[in-house]
Formats: C-alpha cells, sequence, structure tokens
C-alpha cells in the first residue's frame, strides 16, 4: 500500500467521499426505486408495483419517440464510427505540423457548450433551408457523436506497434488491403468502444435534439421533457430507468472493450 | 553498376524541425547475394536509410535503385523488398502460418503455392508445428524466426533487417547470429543488416558500412574495418584501441618515425608502416590494437612504460601501462599470463609497424 500518497490521510476525506458519491447517486437511485410505486403521486410511496413499466409499454406516442430516438442513434452511430476510424487513421499518417491542431479541433466539440452546437446547427439547417425532421436529427447526432467514438479509436491506434501498419504495406498490402485485414481487426475492440459511446450520447442527447428536431422527429429525451411539463408522473420515472439500464449496459460492453489489451491475444 | 542488388547515390534527408540532417549525402552500392551491415551509434541515420530501401521514407534529393530501377516514389508495397523489424511486427491476431502466408496472399499466387511456400518456410526457420499459434503464444526467439519467414517468403530481391537481435538474450543471439548467415548463404538474397552492435557486424557480414551523422565513414570487409581503419572515429568504435597522442619526427617513404607527445626520442619513439601525409612536426593521433602490443625487455625498446595494473578478463588478461608523457597504454595478454610481478615497474613494449594506424590530430 502507498499510504503516503492516498487522498484518505487527509482528515474527513473518506467522509467527504461518502457524502460526494451520495450526492451524486441518491436522484438516481431514488428515481429507480420510485419507479416501482404503486401511487399515482409520484413522491409518495404506497407499495411495490411494475404498473407503470406496462404503462410505458402500452403507450403508442412514447414507443414511437423510442424508435426515433434507436433510428437517430443507430445511424449517426455508424456514420460518425465510419468517421472517427477515417479521422483516426487519417491523422495518425500524416507527417504535417497541423497534427495537433486538427487532433484538438477534432476534440474541440466536446468542450463547446451543447446550446452553442445546439443553435448553430439550428442556424446552418434554416440558412441552407434543410427541413427539420428525422433527418436533420440524424445529422445533427453524427456530428456531436465524432469526437466521441474518435477517443477510444485514438487510444487503441496509440496502444498499437505502428511497424504493425507499415509491416503489412512492406508485406504488399494496398491501402485497402492494409485497412480490412491489419486495421480494422486491430482497431476492432476501439471501434466498438468508439460506437457504444457514441450511441449513448445519441440515445441521450436532449439540447441539440431539441432545436434540431422537427414535429414528428421526437426523441425519448424530448419526449420525457414533453411529459415533465405536464407533471412528473411515476411513468417517467419508469421510462429513465429504463433508459438508464440501456446507457448502463452499453456503456459496461464499452469498459470491457476498451480494457482489452492492444496486442496480446492470448488463446484461440 | 549492374551487379548493385541496391545503389544508393547521394541521398539527403532532413527531418521536419531537425537542425542537423539525417543524412547527408550517401552513397553506397550493395552487392547482389551480400549480406551488408549499417553499423554506426544511435542518430548515425542508418535506420533512416533502411526505412528509405523500404520505402517508409523518403530521400529529399538523390536516388536509390533497386536492381537497376529507380524507387523516388514507389511505395513500400511495390517494392521487391521486405522488412524484418525491431519490434518484429508479427500481426497479432493471426496464427503462424497466417502470419508467413500474408504477403504470398497479397500478391495473389495460388492457394497450393502459398500452402506449400508456407510449409517451405518453416521446415526452413525449423518451426514445425507452430503453424496454428498466435505470436503472444511464442518464445522470442521463434517470434524473431516466424518474422523471418514472413519476411523471405516472397522471396524478395533484398532482405532488410532493422536490429532484428537487439530483443534476444545473448547466447540467442549468438545462435541467431549464426542463422542469419546461414539463412542468408542458403536462400541467395541480399541482406541488409542495420546494427549498433559492432561485434554483431563483424561476424555476420561480407561487408559492413560505417556511419555517423548521416555520413559514411568507411565500407570494407570486415577485416579492412577493424585492421585498417580509414579514420579515428571507425578505429574507436570498432574493436578496442589504444589512441597516443604523437608527433610525426621523420618520414622515409610511406613509413615514419613518431614520438609520443611530451616523451623524448630514448622511451617513446614509434615506427608506422604507412603515415600516410602526414609531415615531419605534424601531430597525429596513433592507433593500435592491444592485441598487438607485446610486451619486451625494457632496454630491447624504445617504447617503454610503467605497468600499472592488470584486469583478467577470463579468456584473455589486460595490462594497463602509462607511457611517458602520459598516455595509457593497453597490452592484451593470454589469460594465464602471470604479470604480477610487473606491477609497478617498468617495461618495454613493441608491436610491428603495420599494426599502427596514424591519423593527423
Amino acid at each position: 500500500m502507498m499510504r503516503d500518497q492516498s487522498l484518505l490521510r487527509i482528515p474527513g476525506a473518506s467522509v467527504i467521499a461518502a457524502l460526494a458519491l451520495v450526492f451524486l447517486y441518491l436522484p438516481i437511485v431514488t428515481l429507480v426505486a420510485l419507479s416501482f410505486n404503486a401511487s399515482d403521486l409520484t413522491t409518495i410511496w404506497t407499495g411495490f408495483s411494475v404498473r407503470w413499466y406496462a404503462a410505458v409499454l402500452d403507450n403508442g406516442d412514447m414507443l414511437r419517440a423510442a424508435k426515433n430516438s434507436l433510428i437517430t442513434a443507430s445511424i449517426a452511430t455508424v456514420l460518425a464510427t465510419a468517421a472517427a476510424t477515417a479521422a483516426t487513421l487519417g491523422v495518425a499518417r500524416t507527417r504535417s505540423a497541423y497534427r495537433g491542431v486538427v487532433e484538438g479541433l477534432l476534440g474541440l466539440p466536446l468542450l463547446v457548450p451543447e446550446i452553442v452546437t445546439a443553435v448553430a446547427l439550428l442556424l446552418l439547417f434554416v440558412l441552407v433551408g434543410a427541413p427539420l425532421g428525422l433527418l436533420s436529427v440524424i445529422l445533427a447526432h453524427t456530428v456531436f457523436c465524432i469526437p466521441f467514438a474518435y477517443y477510444p479509436i485514438r487510444s487503441r491506434l496509440a496502444g498499437l506497434d505502428p511497424a504493425l501498419i507499415e509491416a503489412a504495406s512492406d508485406l504488399y498490402a494496398s491501402a485497402w488491403q492494409r485497412f480490412l485485414r491489419i486495421e480494422l481487426p486491430l482497431l476492432g475492440p476501439g471501434i466498438l468502444a468508439g460506437a457504444l459511446l457514441a450511441f449513448i450520447s445519441s440515445l441521450g442527447d436532449f439540447v441539440i435534439t431539441y432545436f434540431v428536431a422537427g414535429p414528428g422527429a421526437t426523441t425519448l429525451p424530448v419526449y420525457i421533457f414533453g411529459m415533465i411539463r405536464i407533471g412528473v408522473t411515476p411513468e417517467v420515472n419508469a421510462l429513465s430507468a429504463i433508459l438508464l439500464l440501456t446507457s448502463i449496459a452499453v456503456i459496461g460492453v464499452a469498459f470491457l472493450l476498451g480494457r482489452r489489451p492492444a496486442s496480446q491475444h492470448k488463446g484461440g | 553498376m549492374t551487379d548493385a542488388a541496391v545503389a544508393i547515390s547521394s541521398v539527403r534527408k532532413t527531418f521536419a524541425g531537425a537542425s542537423q540532417p539525417a543524412l547527408g549525402g550517401v552513397s553506397l552500392d550493395i552487392l547482389k547475394n551480400e549480406f551488408f551491415t549499417l553499423l554506426g551509434p544511435s542518430g548515425c541515420g542508418k535506420t533512416t536509410l533502411l526505412r528509405m530501401i523500404a520505402g517508409f521514407e523518403n530521400p529529399d534529393s538523390g536516388a536509390i535503385l533497386l536492381d537497376g530501377t529507380a524507387m523516388a516514389r514507389t511505395p513500400p508495397n511495390r517494392r521487391p523488398v521486405n522488412t524484418v523489424f525491431q519490434s518484429y511486427a508479427l500481426f497479432p491476431h493471426m496464427s503462424v502460418a497466417q502470419n508467413i502466408a500474408f504477403a504470398l496472399e497479397m500478391l495473389g499466387r495460388p492457394r497450393d503455392a502459398i500452402r506449400a511456400r508456407v510449409a517451405e518456410m518453416m521446415r526452413l526457420l525449423r518451426l514445425d508445428g507452430l503453424g496454428d499459434r498466435r505470436p503472444a503464444q511464442l518464445s522470442g526467439g521463434q517470434q524473431q524466426r516466424v518474422a523471418l519467414g514472413r519476411a523471405l517468403a516472397p522471396e524478395p530481391k533484398v532482405l532488410l533487417l532493422d536490429e532484428p537481435l537487439s530483443a534476444l538474450d545473448l547466447k540467442l543471439r549468438k545462435e541467431m547470429q549464426i542463422e542469419l548467415k546461414r539463412l542468408q548463404t542458403e536462400t541467395g538474397i541480399t541482406f541488409v543488416f542495420v546494427t549498433h552492435d559492432q561485434e554483431e557486424a563483424l561476424t555476420m557480414s561480407d561487408r559492413v558500412a560505417v556511419m555517423r551523422g548521416g555520413a559514411v565513414m568507411q565500407i570494407g570487409r570486415p577485416a579492412d574495418i577493424y585492421e585498417r581503419p580509414a579514420n579515428l572515429f571507425v578505429a574507436e568504435f570498432i574493436g578496442e584501441a589504444n589512441l597516443l597522442p604523437a608527433i610525426c619526427v621523420d618520414r622515409t617513404g610511406h613509413g615514419g618515425t613518431f614520438r609520443l607527445a611530451g616523451a623524448s626520442d630514448d622511451d617513446g619513439a614509434i615506427a608506422v608502416a604507412d603515415a600516410g601525409t602526414l609531415a615531419p612536426g605534424q601531430t597525429a593521433t596513433l592507433v593500435v590494437r592491444p592485441e598487438r602490443v607485446a610486451l619486451v625487455p625494457a632496454q630491447t625498446t624504445r617504447l617503454r612504460g610503467q605497468a600499472r595494473e592488470a584486469v583478467y578478463r577470463g579468456s584473455d588478461l589486460m595490462l594497463h601501462a602509462s607511457l611517458p608523457g602520459g598516455a595509457m597504454l593497453r597490452a592484451r595478454l593470454p589469460g594465464d599470463a602471470d604479470v604480477t610481478a610487473l606491477i609497478g615497474q617498468v617495461t618495454g613494449f613493441a608491436f610491428p609497424g603495420d599494426a599502427v594506424r596514424a591519423f593527423a590530430a
């Protein structure tokens, strides 16, 4: 144990850490717990029930929103991941002095306030006369998902021996053969992790979607926001809990894939 | 020149942001069927030159010809050369057999021919029975042989080896040196080998190019380079050498007589068989290998020094002596030589005139 380095030797640190965790997770735990509340009133517990889950699955508007969310997330994930993979390989190959600038620009959308991106995208769509609908939502999601997909792929590539790529060329592989036979399989776990992160980001996005979605392109987060304006019902809790579970599952898979070391494929 | 497998002429390269050129106008010819070594300390440009032959780097100016064909901007996958990488760079997601078959598949060879060639390579490199293993399941020595097999399978005109033995332990390295020489002889393929290990270079090579700071200092057979270094750098870099500051006192034909700096003609005179262009009065550095230095009775020679210490090294014994003027002289003696009585005494040293190289200081 490296006791000297540990923050825990500061008096009260463990208490503060515990409080911070409670602060982070108490609302989520409460939300999930209340989704099983039998009562019509969100905040008064009367007994255990799964009736709100049944109600969610019986709600046609809600199911349409869920369908929109899944369509958007799927298409945006595929497009963003493909773009991020191409960007990773392109940036790695360049010797340009602007390489750092390009990498920074790729990551910048993560730091720009979401509302700025939202307004900017809305203005762009209006300016070029693009109709607001599912297509505009998909395009917008593709854009903001690229950096989420980019970083896991890049860190995977950074863990690979650059000589592997050179070896493929040296052994007569064309650019396409090299991509299909060497780069794609070796980057695979990183690409999958990036895709899952992009999927989650798309699934949970509210602000940008709210700005660029037209009527009929309502996604789940936008739908939930609409429900809450009428009043918080346990149905919202149940729906949120389902979204939460989906996200945790997807992030868990991404995490496990990201932990696989780059060049050790024992067995198989 | 029609015999050259690789002809390099006036190749220059300066990397972006570097103040010194990585290669400052290098010209050399590598002959067919030759085991050619680029030898030098790190940063001398040897790896850059190798990577240019492979096509991973492009020269700023100058030409590289492979088998008589200019390769200026030809990408690596269109060059008839293959590389054994320092890290081996075996494809981790493929089996040993798939790794060896890779280049043949890329070249579109028929399936049967590929299978036969892979089996041949596995036999040649003693990898039988390991075809289904993944690289991570192999020992370092086995990975090394897979990397060799993978690069040799498509029968390249030239095989490039980038310090391939540096990751192996000493015993395995010695074995692989002999194995590499055997492979080169058996396949008849031109090998271009990059190393910073002078012993490795002398052991395996037909010819060696000694490089420093982006320039070639000397090209020659191992014995040429060891016995007749062209300059002080090569003399110091290859093997062990005594460097003795001296002044030229007399010239007779090719030869000359030198006096150790700070010594008298009586106890610090050295005869040199080939004194080059040095003129009387000029200062020089004399180079002599420790194994050419013999111990002789003090009164029979005009070179004397005081024996300081003896360092036992197993196969031999190195006697260190201080010469008049302060220079140190090392003499390599048989390991069983008994020199304890000499320590602290003045003794005579002698070496033949052709064992000494004189360079202007």
